[in-house]
């Protein structure tokens, strides 16, 4: 035990110790996010407006991606450097079981509505686990090359599967999550069976036997950036990836490509504060997350990227892009045109079944 | 020396036998060295070995299990899973004290993450039961209230379990050292509070989750205990205490509210601890979980390593994975596979590269080797990315392919995302690690050797074959080496254009030590590789000789 806490030590050390400094010194905290046009948005929405306001210096750290390992790794070592962290409710949800993630009460910790709703009604459902700060909603779902689909575009998530009427390449995450809802969903299983098939062993080969129909004619990605190269590029005729990956290739880049909204899954994005930090840091964490997190900052941050706002009461605020000035209320992906059909993240389920079902489903992708 | 030691030993000048005197020196000598290398060796011991070491040695270590649970490993020892009944009353009473504490503590849900990974299912059993164990106890403690508002106050507790008379220190140190033990805390200070030998013996389980309650209140939370209130699980215990303790004889402080407990005890709503966790979720009296449960009770395990070669522990021994789970030998073959063709290509791009550098006038040879060296000075992820805008079916090469009419504009070929993408891009990377050691072996070649033979009537081939090749071996030797060993760790390459079929086992490592943390797996998966790469190593020194590598 001493050796490996001894070792884990020095390691996080080595690759720490110039954030350390900065941490430890007042008035500075470091925010960890996804980077790009995320980042951005985060930075204006939230991080200058509270810079000016408090005097405060955020450093922004790009680690989101590795953001789970990365702080158990330091928490192993017993010096955390990061104040805030960005990640995606099922890492929160993971975090949290590993004692990693600090327990929030959203009365206590986040401020109430305006109307004076309070925050536990005002994020309703988002509240995932109990040390989730919902942040936004996003969604997975597929965009298609208006000009490669013929004239009878696609508008059913099976369209997906239909390689007569949609000759092509398609892409999809390479991952089971979601790909396996999908599959079932398209092979005639009910939306609200779909968790209760994928639970056994039937169930899971039946949604790889319908992803084999596919699999000759799809690109698998990993990163999100992929699909829309591939969009732009005409490698694939449809491909599945987040909604405001494609917004900006649709409205920013102008490329020929449109939105398959059916059968989006909505998941959320939001921050968690690491636990094992000092007092001063942690008072700094939350006076940052009750500020980053009203309703008001939620829709700014609407303005910089279109993914919706957690919060129910932000919704009504969200305006216009900041630089392009289109609408941004119909790109969300919770707009009641953009929602008939969707899917919400099974937290639970993929908790316990993530490891089994993707085993099997890496398996699979190496026949 | 025999002469020496007939006439007694040799004398240095100041009277020391010369032996120790010479032994001295040499030894002062050598700890001068040594404290010369130690900044060094004391840096790579700290930085890089033991930091493997550590990893390592996660492949086997499994001591969460009996950490967390420690009561229930033990009671579970005797429990026979082939009857296909599950456990008795005893190991679900175990569980729920060690389930508690582990609950308070935040360690339950990590030990359902761990043996999630072995059955699917039980991460939210565990998380699931840890938020409903409060229930038990809630009721007790109601009914205990009615009998004695005393029973209900902290303070109170806090003067009945310390008594009087002689205090059991030895349980404290005990709960102590099982509360370090699962959560890896210092548990040195002192808790302010001891039961006394007394009311342990009159009520051992009572004593046993106060001192819990105790020494988590103390030392995690830092609080007081005789101003917190006791955990639910408290009143279970004297619950189960009272049904068979001697109260009536016992006068230590706060015997009379003890008597009237027991009085009461009809009034208390016992459940068997069975029906309860039952009643959270009925998957606690599935066999398996607990075959689970106790096939990786042990401090360490193989289940790891077992796994990383697809196989995995059953009631009945080992056997192999259910066929479609099997991946990581595949991935280990398609790896060692891989890693070879891509050394072979490397061979026949690069060495006729290194002959014409080694053999073109200086200047010349200068200018090439910058173009060799220039794609070294760019990044790894531009270069890979190159190579999917060229190789992709709407890229470069298949556009001239379909502007020059070989190839029809809807049967483009499929270069990447897959092996053959991973092998050109791969072997593009790694050609400067083959091609700089073997150009430093050509350059020491005399090209007067080539001469001489074609002069004593050789062809072409021949003297190249007979005369020039054998000496550009230890070249070969050192490129292969270096492109082979750095291939079979590769992981951003395989990453970006492999697809489903051109990754490598380093891309599955990536996944569980980043993506699913199964860092035992990820650490039993690096050891297999990291233990064929010396085993390689070895046969390439038996056969080849490492003595025959040179780098120049």
């Amino acid at each position: 035990m001493k050796l490996k806490t001894l070792t884990a030590l020095v390691a996080t050390t080595a690759i720490c110790a110039p954030m350390a400094f900065a941490a430890d010194m007042a008035d500075e905290m470091t925010i960890v996010s996804w980077g790009g046009a995320y980042s951005k948005s985060q930075l204006k929405a939230y991080h200058e407006p509270y810079m000016e306001k408090t005097g405060v210096k955020i450093i922004n750290d790009e680690s989101s991606a590795e953001a789970v390992a990365k702080l158990r790794a330091m928490n192993e070592a017993g010096n955390v450097t990061w104040d805030v962290v960005d990640v995606v409710a099922s890492d929160a949800l993971r975090l949290c079981d590993e004692g990693l993630a600090m327990e929030i009460d959203p009365d206590e910790h986040l401020a109430a509505a305006p109307d004076g709703t309070s925050a536990e009604d005002d994020f309703g459902d988002m509240l995932v686990g109990d040390c989730f700060i919902p942040q936004i909603v996003y969604s997975t779902t597929f965009g298609y090359r208006t000009d490669l689909v013929g004239d009878t575009p696609p508008d059913d998530i099976c369209d997906v599967f239909d390689l007569e009427a949609y000759p092509g390449k398609r892409s999809l995450e390479k991952r089971a999550i979601n790909n396996m809802e999908w599959a079932l969903l398209c092979d005639g299983v009910a939306k609200e069976d779909v968790y209760d098939v994928l639970g056994t062993e039937e169930g899971q080969e039946k949604a790889l036997a319908k992803l084999d129909t596919i699999k000759d004619s799809v690109i698998w990605w990993s990163a999100g950036a992929d699909t829309p190269q591939l969009l732009a590029d005409g490698e694939v005729v449809m491909g599945s990836t987040y909604n405001g990956r494609l917004f900006s290739v649709i409205e920013e880049q102008n490329q020929p490509v449109a939105m398959l909204w059916d059968a989006q899954v909505f998941d959320l994005d939001g921050w968690i504060i690491p636990t094992g930090l000092s007092p001063e840091r942690q008072a700094r964490a939350l006076d940052y997350i009750m500020f980053a997190t009203d309703t008001q900052r939620l829709a700014d941050q609407a303005k910089y990227i279109s993914y919706g706002p957690a919060r129910a009461s932000s919704a009504p605020l969200v305006g216009q892009h900041a630089e392009l000035g289109i609408d941004m209320a119909p790109h969300m992906p919770t707009d009641p045109n953009n929602a008939k059909n969707t899917f919400l993240y099974n937290y639970e389920f993929w908790a316990d079944y993530r490891d089994d079902i993707e085993a099997k489903f890496q398996a699979w992708l190496a026949k | 020396m025999s002469d020496a030691t007939q006439d007694g030993p040799v004398l240095a000048a100041d009277g020391t036998p010369l032996k120790r005197s010479l032994a001295r020196a040499l030894r002062m000598q050598k700890l001068r060295a040594l404290a010369l290398i130690a900044p060094l060796l004391l840096f790579v011991l700290l930085t890089f070995i033991a930091p493997i070491a550590d990893m390592l040695f996660r492949s086997v270590e499994n001591q969460i299990v009996s950490a967390t649970m420690p009561a229930t490993v033990r009671e579970l020892s005797d429990w026979d899973g082939t009857t296909g009944n599950p456990p008795g009353e005893e190991v679900f009473k175990a569980l729920y004290f060690d389930l508690f504490l582990a609950a308070e503590a935040k360690e339950h849900t990590k030990l359902g993450t761990r043996l999630n990974y072995e059955k699917t299912g039980v991460s939210s059993l565990f998380r699931s039961s840890g938020r409903k164990l409060d229930d038990l106890g809630k009721d007790y403690q109601k009914a205990f209230k009615k009998i004695d508002k005393q029973l209900d106050e902290g303070e109170f507790w806090y003067t009945m379990m310390t008594g009087s008379g002689p205090a059991s220190d030895a349980l404290v140190t005990a709960r102590k050292a099982r509360f370090g033990d699962m959560t890896d805390e210092s548990t040195k200070a002192d808790i302010g509070f001891a039961p006394s030998q007394a009311i342990t013996d009159l009520l051992p389980l009572t004593a046993l989750a106060y001192t819990d309650f105790a020494v988590f209140t103390a030392i995690a939370d830092g609080d007081t205990v005789a101003e917190e209130d006791p955990w639910e699980a408290v009143y279970v215990a004297l619950a189960e205490d009272l049904a068979t303790a001697d109260v009536a004889a016992y006068t230590g402080p706060g015997a009379d509210v003890l008597q009237a407990a027991q009085a009461g005890l009809d009034t208390i709503p016992v459940t068997s601890y069975t029906a309860f966790f039952e009643d959270i979720d009925k998957d606690w009296l599935d066999p398996e979980v607990w075959e689970t449960v106790k096939m990786y009770s042990p401090k360490y395990t193989n289940g790891y390593f077992l796994n990383a070669v697809d196989l995995q522990k059953s009631p009945d021994g080992i056997e192999p994975r259910p066929e479609n789970q099997q991946i990581y030998m595949k991935l280990f073959k398609r790896t060692m596979f891989m890693s070879l063709v891509i050394t072979g290509s490397c061979i026949l791009l690069g060495y006729p590269v290194a002959w014409i550098l080694a053999n073109l006038p200086m200047r010349t040879a200068n200018l090439l080797m910058i173009l060799v060296l220039l794609p070294f000075w760019t990044s790894l992820l531009v270069r890979t990315s190159a190579w999917k805008v060229m190789l992709q079916q709407q890229g470069v090469i298949n556009d001239v392919l379909v502007w020059l009419g070989l190839v029809a504009d809807d049967a483009r070929l499929v270069m990447i995302n897959n092996q053959f993408g991973t092998i050109v891009a791969m072997t593009h990377i790694l050609l400067p690690f083959m091609i700089l050691p073997l150009y430093s072996v050509m350059q020491t070649i005399p090209p007067t050797y080539l001469r001489a033979a074609k002069s004593l009537g050789a062809t072409n081939w021949t003297a190249f074959w007979r005369v020039y090749f054998p000496q550009s071996v230890p070249g070969i030797g050192a490129g292969s080496i270096l492109v082979f060993i750095l291939s079979i760790g590769y992981y951003i390459t395989p990453e970006i254009v492999g697809g489903t079929t051109g990754t490598f086992i380093s891309n599955r490592i990536a996944y569980h030590i980043s993506s699913s943390l199964n860092w035992g797996l990820a650490a039993a998966l690096g050891t297999i590789l990291l233990g064929v790469v010396l085993l390689l190593y070895y046969v390439y020194d038996k056969i080849v000789g490492i003595d025959n590598v040179k780098l120049g």
